[in-house]
């Protein structure tokens, strides 16, 4: 006798592999580094200004490898733009309910804002034409306008492929509905390791640098509460975790990724100080890519389809 | 719209012979599997194994023997595309790749799809696979081609022993029920129709009718359509974004010692350590 399954275990997995785990990392760090830098700039002291700039400049490259990327995972990559135009009517394609699509649409959005702001972060730190392009970045109204719009799709692009894999019916991924909040959550720490990490490497010592800990250990700790729920949500299918995936989970995740970092947070001595950042935001680096690891490929070698 | 059209296979009758999904192949021109080795599961007649990109029919052979193998029974069926109503493929394609035909049936053109799979990860049923020669996603197509000349599907036309049914579904939906009542009244309680009605994402215009456990025929026993976490999904995805937002403001915020924050700062030197004057710049 077959025991009873459940539903989504009847179907097969699309064979999205490492190309779109290295996606969701790196345009969580796209979206992430961008509505953190709008948020300095928006919200934070003029002295931490230069971090907004890195993460303008960490922003666009990223948005551009992202594309590359989610074109390469493509099995016919010329086609790419079928996910923009109607290939045989030449109109727009955008389906509002597919959120494929829609991510299609707002990655190139937010890939043109990106744009503007890696330009004005360029003409901050002297490069290109300087004062002119100072215009797309906030306070003046054209830059509040351009970084306003380019945060709301940094926060879209970076959570948006948590809920294109709940979108789907697929074990685990369509199991929850927590996925998307778990990917904006997780990219915004991620992020903001990132900027921590660019900026001791640019200026050693910062000021700033305790602001970005302290939103990072924040939002670490939100991190935790949000993973539990997504474990709480999943019921009885979190026994598919029982494996390697939910070791890699436990260790990979939480102890490194998030209870390590909060940990150097707290007590810095504990490694000395000029370690402790760079350590901590290493980790909390790692533990984002280990959690889309473990989402996307847990879910991947499963399947009894057809 | 023209009348739905669909299948409805009876599984009671399947004798297992295949016919359906080598007319298929053939019909279809789906080239062989690896190449064309010869490739066996060993541990059955079923050496298709799934429907796929290759294969859009599947004979399925679910052996039910006891231990001794001396009482048991053979539950054979010939799957395929269901054809949903409500289809989850049509939902989540982004390049409008899959179409609704106006025989109400479900059709992927490979000359628009791209290769993304989200429609794979999407179907309930584990039905639509990568064809390695086009490079895209293929599934049954009920024959559209054969519809349009007026003809019924190569698999229909095969099957000896009419255990897939083609017509239109209403038709089909009517001669199932009675097919369900007569092997009821013959002795065979356990006969059912697996989305037959609108319950089923609307409808199955591809159904069967089963003997046992949808499970045990590999079908889902509630599928669903993807969309159903798309709300709930994004009300949380903003939640998170809301809190992210209100997280940063909460640690970037000035608190009274940041001076004018409306002025441009040299950005060149590091942060936290400026001491520049109102209009001052530095350009590196």
């Amino acid at each position: 006798m077959t025991p009873n399954v459940p539903s989504t275990f009847f179907t097969d997995p699309p064979h999205w592999q490492w190309l779109i785990v290295l996606y969701f990392f790196i345009g969580g760090l796209a979206g992430g580094s961008y509505f953190i830098a709008a948020l300095i700039d928006f919200f934070g002291r003029p002295q931490d200004r230069p971090f907004a700039r890195l993460g303008y400049l960490v922003a666009f490259p990223a948005v551009v490898l992202s594309g590359i990327l989610l074109i390469v995972d493509l099995t016919l990559p010329l086609r790419f733009w079928h996910m923009l135009i109607e290939s045989n009517t030449g109109q727009p394609m955008l389906k509002l309910y597919s959120p494929m699509s829609l991510g299609s649409w707002a990655l190139l959005a937010f890939g043109f804002f990106a744009f503007l702001s890696f330009l004005a972060a360029l003409g901050d730190a002297g490069w290109g034409p300087g004062r002119r392009l100072h215009v797309l970045r906030p306070p003046g109204i054209v830059g509040t306008i351009v970084a306003a719009l380019g945060a709301a799709l940094g926060f879209f692009v970076a959570g948006y492929t948590g809920v294109l894999l709940a979108v789907t019916n697929r074990p685990i991924w369509s199991d929850t509905a927590l996925l998307g909040l778990n990917f904006i959550i997780s990219s915004a720490s991620t992020s903001a390791a990132l900027l921590i990490l660019l900026g001791l490497w640019r200026w050693r010592s910062a000021g700033g640098i305790e602001r970005l800990e302290r939103f990072d250990s924040l939002v670490l700790i939100v991190e935790l509460v949000a993973l539990a729920a997504l474990v709480a949500t999943l019921g009885s299918i979190f026994w598919v975790w029982f494996s390697v995936w939910g070791v890699l989970l436990l260790v990979g995740v939480v102890l490194l990724g998030i209870l390590a970092p909060l940990a150097l947070h707290w007590r810095p001595r504990t490694l000395g100080r000029a370690l402790a950042a760079p350590v901590a935001a290493v980790l909390v680096l790692f533990g984002g890519f280990m959690l889309r690891v473990v989402i996307v490929m847990s879910s991947s070698g499963m399947g009894t389809g057809g | 719209m023209a009348e739905a059209m669909g299948f409805f296979t009876d599984t009671t009758i399947c004798i297992g012979c295949k016919a359906c999904e080598v007319a298929c192949k053939e019909w279809n021109q789906l080239p062989a599997s690896n190449g064309g080795a010869n490739t066996l599961s060993g541990d059955s007649y079923d050496n298709t194994r799934q429907l796929d990109g290759l294969h859009w029919r599947h004979v399925q052979f679910v052996e039910q023997f006891n231990e001794e193998r001396t009482a048991g029974r053979w539950l054979l069926m010939s799957d395929v595309c269901k054809h949903c109503v409500r289809a989850g493929c049509l939902e989540v394609c982004p390049t409008g790749a899959i179409i609704r035909t106006e025989f109400d049936t479900v059709v992927i053109q490979s000359d628009v799809c791209n290769g993304c799979r989200d429609c794979i990860a999407g179907c309930p049923f584990g039905v639509i696979g990568m064809n390695p020669v086009s490079g895209t996603a293929q599934k049954c197509t009920l024959c559209y081609d054969r519809l349009t000349a007026g003809m019924e599907p190569a698999c229909s036309k095969a099957c000896p022993t009419d255990s897939i049914h083609f017509g239109k579904v209403a038709d089909l939906r009517e001669f199932a029920a009675r097919r369900v009542a007569q092997l009821h009244r013959e002795g065979e309680p356990r006969a059912y129709l697996y989305g037959a009605d609108d319950r089923m994402l609307g409808g199955l215009n591809a159904f069967f009718l089963l003997v046992d456990r949808p499970e045990v025929y590999r079908l889902p026993p509630d599928p669903k359509l993807p969309s159903r976490n798309l709300g709930t999904g994004s009300v949380w995805a903003m939640l998170g974004a809301a809190i992210v937002g209100l997280l940063g403001i909460f640690s970037f915020r000035e608190r009274g010692n940041g001076g004018d924050s409306t002025r441009p700062v040299d950005e060149t030197t590091p942060p936290g350590d400026v001491t520049t004057t109102p209009g001052e710049r530095v350009e590196r």
